[in-house]
């Protein structure tokens, strides 16, 4: 074997990962080519450093905590109640606690399945407002934000002229729903920020036809939302705005040619 | 001491050789295969490192800390759909890296990929016993982490993956959704590359 062969290995040798035959072969071949050794030596000093090297950045701890109570709050049921069961028989007890639960379980699965397409949208608006950059397109002009999704979205849409109206474009950013890629478009009204989502109307809500179906307006997590299709495309708007704007916004996107 | 009088040593020789063979490792003998438990038990103790690639590849403490926390956002509301059984660290990674080559940065950064195969045969040099293997003798942890920073993205992160994170190259494979003959390959011209810019840098430094 030649030396430019064992060098082939030497990437396995300095991950670790080669075979222990190959392994005592090249440790063999070290003992007489001091040429291919050097070359071994280089490479796991240049990987180790790196380790050392790489191990650079270390998060504040404000922002651990931040994450941590994202990450609390997230898990945070709907609602919960407390229940003492003073004066009664630890039997009936039982069975009332039993039937409670039963029954919150069955409202919690349907609040579950009903909220969750809605949920997952509502929260990355929130993750959008909360981040340093929410858009990665900034621009109030449409002629900017839309051609800005060319080649990154499998589908194009339109974007309404708002020079007659109170909300203004701040931008947008290709977003992920279900793994599928969409655009979110970030509007304002005053001094509230309103997402528009917009996906292709595929299989990805196929069986959330029960939440988002039709012009649905809806509330969730006390955001206002309004869901409809159109031309094979899905648009979800949602903001802390009142009910009336977030219609408003919708009517101006079904208007957009 | 250069690095070819160690070598030439014969004492020295054995004892680098049975160096060598020592199985570099610490991380990687956690046992990421299979895990399970909440998510809060799995994830934070990925956060630290989780944001150190991240800082990595967005080369900014701002957007560093977006991304590790949409990275967080999106694997909590897919944690029901994650498969226990499956590896979770290379889930977290993956969704981390998606989450940046779909940013702005991200997209700056894949805009400049070269067109260049992983597949292809990397040329490796003839000789080790050049001026360049005495130069990366020398070389510091700063020339180091400035080389980490010059390098383009695809080849920074495979780096990071294999040498800090000591992913095995299957578990680099499932981060990246690459194959295996992939990662080996394009994790040579990653480190190729770091050659060139370390062997430079330190060229600059000793004139």
């Amino acid at each position: 074997m030649t030396c430019d062969q064992w060098r082939s290995k030497l990437d396995a040798y300095v991950d670790s990962v080669c075979s222990d035959e190959d392994l005592a072969n090249l440790e063999a071949h070290f003992r007489t080519c001091a040429s291919c050794a050097a070359e071994a030596l280089t490479r796991l000093r240049i990987k180790r450093m790196t380790q050392n090297a790489a191990a650079r950045y270390s998060p504040s701890p404000e922002f651990r905590l931040r994450i941590e109570e994202s990450i609390r709050a997230k898990r945070k049921p709907g609602w919960t109640f407390a229940w003492r069961p003073a004066g009664m028989g630890m039997a009936a007890a039982a069975f009332a606690v039993g039937v409670l639960l039963v029954v919150a379980l069955t409202l919690g699965i349907q609040h579950r399945e009903r909220g969750q397409a809605l949920a997952e949208l509502v929260d990355l608006h929130v993750a959008t407002l909360a981040s340093a950059n929410p858009v990665d397109v900034i621009s109030t002009d449409r002629h900017t934000v839309k051609p800005w999704f060319q080649g990154k979205l499998p589908f194009t849409f339109n974007l309404p002229e708002l020079q007659n109206s109170s909300f203004k474009l701040l931008g947008g950013k290709v977003t992920y729903f279900e793994h599928s890629p969409g655009a979110q478009l970030l509007f304002q009204i005053r001094s509230h920020q309103l997402s528009v989502f917009i996906f292709q109307d595929s299989s990805i809500f196929q069986n959330r036809q029960e939440t988002l179906s039709g012009i649905t307006t809806a509330r969730e997590l006390a955001f206002n939302v309004e869901a409809w299709s159109e031309g094979g495309l899905r648009y979800v708007v949602i903001g802390d705005a009142s009910p009336t704007d977030v219609q408003e916004l919708g009517e101006l996107m079904r208007s957009a040619k | 001491m250069s690095t070819t009088e160690i070598i030439m040593d014969g004492e020295n020789r054995s004892t680098e050789a049975r160096f060598f063979s020592r199985k570099v490792n610490c991380w990687a003998v956690a046992d990421h295969s299979g895990e399970s438990g909440s998510f809060e038990e799995l994830a934070m103790p990925l956060f630290t490192r989780l944001y150190n690639f991240a800082y990595w590849l967005a080369q900014d403490r701002v957007a560093a800390e977006d991304l590790v926390q949409e990275t967080y956002m999106k694997a909590l509301r897919g944690f029901s759909s994650f498969r226990q059984g499956t590896n979770f660290r290379a889930w977290m990674y993956r969704i981390l890296r998606n989450t940046f080559l779909t940013s702005q940065a991200g997209l700056k950064s894949s805009a400049a990929v070269s067109l260049e195969s992983d597949e292809g045969q990397v040329a490796e040099p003839a000789v080790a016993e050049t001026p360049e293997t005495v130069l990366l003798a020398r070389v510091e942890r700063e020339t180091i982490e400035n080389a980490l920073e010059e390098l383009p993205v695809r080849f920074r992160e495979i780096i990071l993956l294999c040498d800090l994170e000591e992913m095995s190259y299957q578990e680099i494979g499932e981060t990246l959704g690459i194959p295996m003959g992939t990662v080996m390959s394009r994790l040579s011209r990653a480190r190729k590359a770091m050659r060139e810019l370390l062997a430079a840098r330190s060229w600059e430094a000793a004139r």
